[in-house]
């Protein structure tokens, strides 16, 4: 656990983008779409095109100098006091959680645990930070939602994306049995431990899918690679997003709390 | 074990993680014994601890636990002194080699034929029992999971719930087979004829073996923690009671018994307490009436010193073996306790086994798993095992000499071509221009992209290139 | 050098240094001061969820009731202590509602089997009970052995409704355990149990299929 008790910042004039590098090359259209949604909250969003990965591949494959280079051409990209907001609880939680650990002992130990200090997951900082009131303009509609494990326990957001949720007035939230069982990505773990990885994964597909519903929303893309794409290959009847994709797209153009 | 291993216990191949793994999976009935089991034992737990304030009760845990640590050396040597003074009889062993000798001398000095065993995790890390039947000593397992599992020649697949893999069926067929009972799915039946046989060998047992839960430095005393009351039948009815523990067992005083006591049987089974709490401090005193004669404590190091030397890993030290993190880890629920190969399964299984078999043995242990953290957050003294996973991987690959070993077989899994991968990732993502160079070149081509990527694509789809990274179209928004 | 030096050097030679030592702060495991009738009816409700039997007496009628008990069952005879005064009671009582009376008064390797297969039930005191856990505290000396609360198939305690503290932290401090334990102290909760058969519960798997409890109010 990060915070046992989180310290939301006000809501500020400005955040930098954390794109993530899923989210660059896979899903460009989960970050337009907190993009958009920090947007309509009034909030001017720098997005520093020398990001690349937080490095957290090398990290948990047991790489560290190797993290580290690469964790430390992310340092200077905040320059300003700005909060830097991720749509993934995964890399936020490596950049909150484990770039002090990274770079104890190291000429960046300060800068990086300032930099940490300022991460939030984005939905997180939606709700809690920008107080976002969203519109329902879609029709009727129901979901479930996998919050990832990082997401929930690193970054303690499991409520996050269920009260967001619970904003839209037509789409129903159905839970799917244990919610808090990890859908077996876990980065090379998936590739490593391939059958165990498929057990989990199997499992969890079976799980939102037998909640009656069609469409399942994540925080973080690598749940949705992995959900997402072994349903598509066993032609399970259930279709995935990032979360922050569907809120936009329900609450498009309009709805936002300072722009009524 | 040691190289200098006297004997050759049943060793399963550490190494064949994966086919095993494979075979539990496609097991129906292991996947639904460990399924629906550890889905009661979650849920029980949960229960257990309402009305307490959990984070504090597991701070308060980890605080005992870490404040006994730090005091380690002084402990034992106050539990020596205490226990000796209560008559209690102390040994060392600098390894499970050592410990066999030290119970296997015991027992030939009282020219013991029969020993009873009590649960006793540390005795299957020593592989006792084989032991001691190469020494000609018969040892019977009394708990009566263990005894099951004695029975079909197996080890236990869960640190609490040694024969949780069997069902009903299986056990009534392996009774019968082997003690005779009547086939039956009855389990009070089953039950009441392990009592039978097993009261037969408790009345002629010559020493008890028993395993210690905690070991208190203020007073002497022997703590066990149990349900079935083997245990203290085990170290009452012989004459010679030997229970052997790891050295990190040994606490300041009772208060923190009573803190580590909520906690562990709660976390294991949820209970809010187990049948028997059992405190020995003693041998029977000339004018009581039964209890043993001769009660003697084997101190276990096997590999804990190491372990201890390193601040990071040190924490792996504060477990109380609850088997929680089993309980509630996503592999092994999947794969079951026997596809480890290793005394202690699941997460715990993961950050302890490397440093008692080392890290090339164990080589499969640290990256079995999927750092969801399920674990550490059910933990009751707060290890942060996924932290001591990462910290293992990073053990398993380094190979330079600008990381010193800690570890026994520390770099055993580096492969210079996943550490020129590596590096080469390195390279790509620490130059801005040449990952947008790369992730751009990527999208644009993206109808070339492969449509196997290896195990990934196996099951499942791969991931698709989108158009435009989003790089690009912030760029084209201006940002 | 032998292995105790070998280990203790070890640990006193760390190469991590020396280690900072937590606070422990206990007071997470002191409850809120329940009233008595709170704790029986605690005690009542822990020690049966685990199938444990609870009978309320009083000074008067607890020798009537441990009678009604000890027939239901059809208990042949029961083991009862010989200087406290439960046996001493019993045995002066004169009651012919009784079974017969057996008396633990020679080392066990002299009756051994006797207890294992003859002894139907057996009579303890206690040093008190745990509400909050529903335990009862027994301290086995020469009056009362240890396996007198183990072998026979039914146990009845005898507690005090006076000597029930709220919490097993509570308990051992009002008792100061800290000062000296008996060769062999118990906290028991319940009869004997196991699930180790496919996570089904059966009772008396090695000690006592039953415990009663006769609380004295």
């Amino acid at each position: 656990m990060v915070d046992p008790i989180k310290v939301y910042p006000a809501k500020p004039a400005k955040v930098y983008f954390y794109g993530t590098c899923l989210v660059d090359m896979f899903y460009p259209d989960a970050g337009i779409a907190g993009v958009e949604l920090l947007e309509r909250e009034g909030i001017e969003v720098l997005f520093p095109q020398n990001q690349t990965c937080c490095g957290q591949p090398a990290y948990t494959s047991g790489y560290h100098d190797e993290a580290r280079s690469v964790a430390r051409a992310q340092l200077d990209l905040f320059p300003g006091d700005w909060p830097i907001v991720v749509p993934s609880g995964s890399c936020g939680g490596m950049m909150r959680k484990h770039y002090p650990d990274l770079f104890k002992d190291t000429t960046d130990e300060v800068k990086a645990a300032e930099v940490a200090g300022r991460v939030w997951e984005l939905t997180d900082f939606l709700l809690n930070v920008c107080h976002i009131k969203l519109e329902d303009l879609g029709e009727p509609t129901t979901v479930a939602m996998h919050t990832s494990c990082s997401a929930r326990r690193e970054m303690g957001v499991a409520e996050v994306g269920p009260k967001l949720l619970g904003q839209l007035k037509n789409v129903n939230l159905v839970e799917q049995i244990r919610p808090e069982e990890c859908c077996g990505f876990g980065g090379t773990f998936a590739v490593r431990h391939p059958e165990i990885s498929s057990a989990m994964v199997s499992e969890k597909v079976d799980a939102l899918v037998d909640t009656g519903t069609r469409q399942f929303v994540t925080t973080d893309c690598g749940c949705l690679m992995n959900i997402a794409g072994y349903a598509e290959k066993n032609q399970k009847p259930v279709e995935g997003q990032h979360i922050l994709s569907f809120l936009w797209s329900r609450t498009q153009g309009k709805g936002g709390s300072s722009h009524e | 074990m040691s190289e200098t291993a006297e004997h050759t216990g049943h060793h399963i191949d550490v190494k064949e993680f994966h086919p095993r793994a494979q075979a539990a999976i496609h097991d129906p009935k292991i996947r639904k014994n460990f399924r629906s089991a550890m889905d009661g034992l979650m849920s029980k737990r949960k229960t257990a601890f309402e009305g307490w304030d959990l984070e504090t009760l597991r701070d308060l845990g980890a605080n005992v636990r870490l404040r006994a640590l730090a005091n380690l050396p002084d402990l034992l040597e106050q539990l020596e002194k205490k226990l000796t003074e209560n008559g209690i009889k102390v040994h060392w062993a600098v390894d499970g080699d050592e410990a066999c000798r030290i119970v296997r001398d015991i027992c030939k000095a009282r020219d013991a034929k029969t020993v009873i065993k009590g649960k006793s995790m540390v005795s299957e890390e020593m592989e006792l029992n084989h032991y001691l039947e190469e020494q000609g000593i018969e040892a019977l397992e009394s708990d009566l999971g263990e005894y099951i599992v004695q029975l079909a020649d197996e080890t236990p697949s869960h640190i609490i719930m040694p024969a949780i893999h069997k069902n009903t069926g299986e056990i009534s067929q392996l009774l019968h087979d082997k003690t005779g009972t009547d086939l039956s799915n009855d389990v009070e039946y089953l039950t009441a004829s392990a009592r039978l046989q097993l009261r037969e060998k408790f009345m002629n047992a010559d020493v008890g073996v028993s395993g210690v839960n905690f070991a208190v430095a203020e007073t002497g005393t022997l703590c066990l923690v149990e349900n079935e009351g083997n245990g203290r039948m085990t170290t009452t009815v012989p004459k010679c009671h030997i229970a052997v523990t790891g050295i990190e067992k040994v606490v300041p005083s009772m208060e923190d018994v009573s803190a580590l006591l909520a906690l562990l049987t709660r976390s294991a089974t949820g209970q809010h307490i187990t049948t028997y709490f059992n405190m020995i401090s003693g041998p029977r005193k000339a004018e009581e009436l039964d209890g043993p004669e001769e009660v003697h404590l084997v101190l276990v190091d096997n590999g804990r010193s190491s372990i201890y030397q390193d601040d990071e890993l040190l924490d792996t030290l504060r477990c109380i073996r609850c088997g929680a993190c089993m309980n509630h880890c996503p592999v092994y629920t999947r794969v079951g306790g026997h596809a480890y190969g290793t005394t202690y399964p699941g997460p715990i299984g993961k950050i302890l086994m490397p440093h008692l078999i080392g890290l090339d043995e164990g080589r499969h242990l640290p990256s079995a798993s999927s750092l969801c953290g399920a674990c550490g957050e059910v933990c009751p003294v707060k290890i942060p095992i996924p932290d001591l996973l990462v910290r293992l991987r990073q053990e398993s690959v380094d190979g330079d000499k600008l990381h010193p070993a800690k570890v026994r077989g520390h770099g055993a899994k580096r492969s210079s071509m996943e550490a020129m991968i590596w590096k080469g990732w390195a390279w790509m993502h620490a130059s801005p221009g040449i990952y947008r160079f790369g992730t751009g070149a990527a999208s644009k081509f993206r109808a070339l992209q492969p449509s196997k990527a290896g195990a990934w694509t196996d099951y499942r789809t791969p991931p698709k290139l989108a158009a435009k990274t989003l790089h690009q179209r912030m760029k084209e928004r201006g940002q | 050098m032998s292995s105790r030096e070998t280990i203790l050097q070890r640990l006193r030679n760390r190469t991590g240094g020396e280690l900072t030592v937590p606070e422990c702060d206990f007071s997470v495991l002191v409850r809120d001061d329940w009233s008595t009738k709170e704790r029986i009816e605690r005690f009542e409700k822990m020690i049966e969820s685990v199938h444990g039997e609870v009978h309320h007496c009083t000074e008067d009628m607890w020798m009537e009731r441990l009678a009604e008990v000890l027939n239901t069952r059809g208990a042949r005879n029961l083991l009862i202590p010989k200087q406290h005064e439960i046996g001493q009671s019993l045995r002066t009582a004169g009651r012919n509602d009784l079974p017969e009376l057996l008396i633990y008064d020679e080392p066990i390797e002299s009756w051994q089997s006797h207890l294992f297969n003859e002894v139907d039930a057996s009579i303890t005191s206690t040093r008190g009970g745990i509400a909050e856990t529903g335990s009862l505290i027994l301290w086995p000396n020469e009056d009362e052995p240890r396996l007198m609360s183990l072998v026979p198939p039914v146990h009845i305690a005898v507690l005090r409704a006076s000597e029930l503290y709220t919490t097993f932290h509570e308990a051992m401090k009002a008792q100061n355990w800290a000062a000296g334990m008996p060769t062999n102290a118990l906290l028991i909760s319940g009869p004997s149990k196991t699930a180790d058969i496919e996570q089904t519960l059966a009772y008396g798997v090695h000690g006592p299929k039953e415990l009663i409890v006769l609380i004295i109010e």
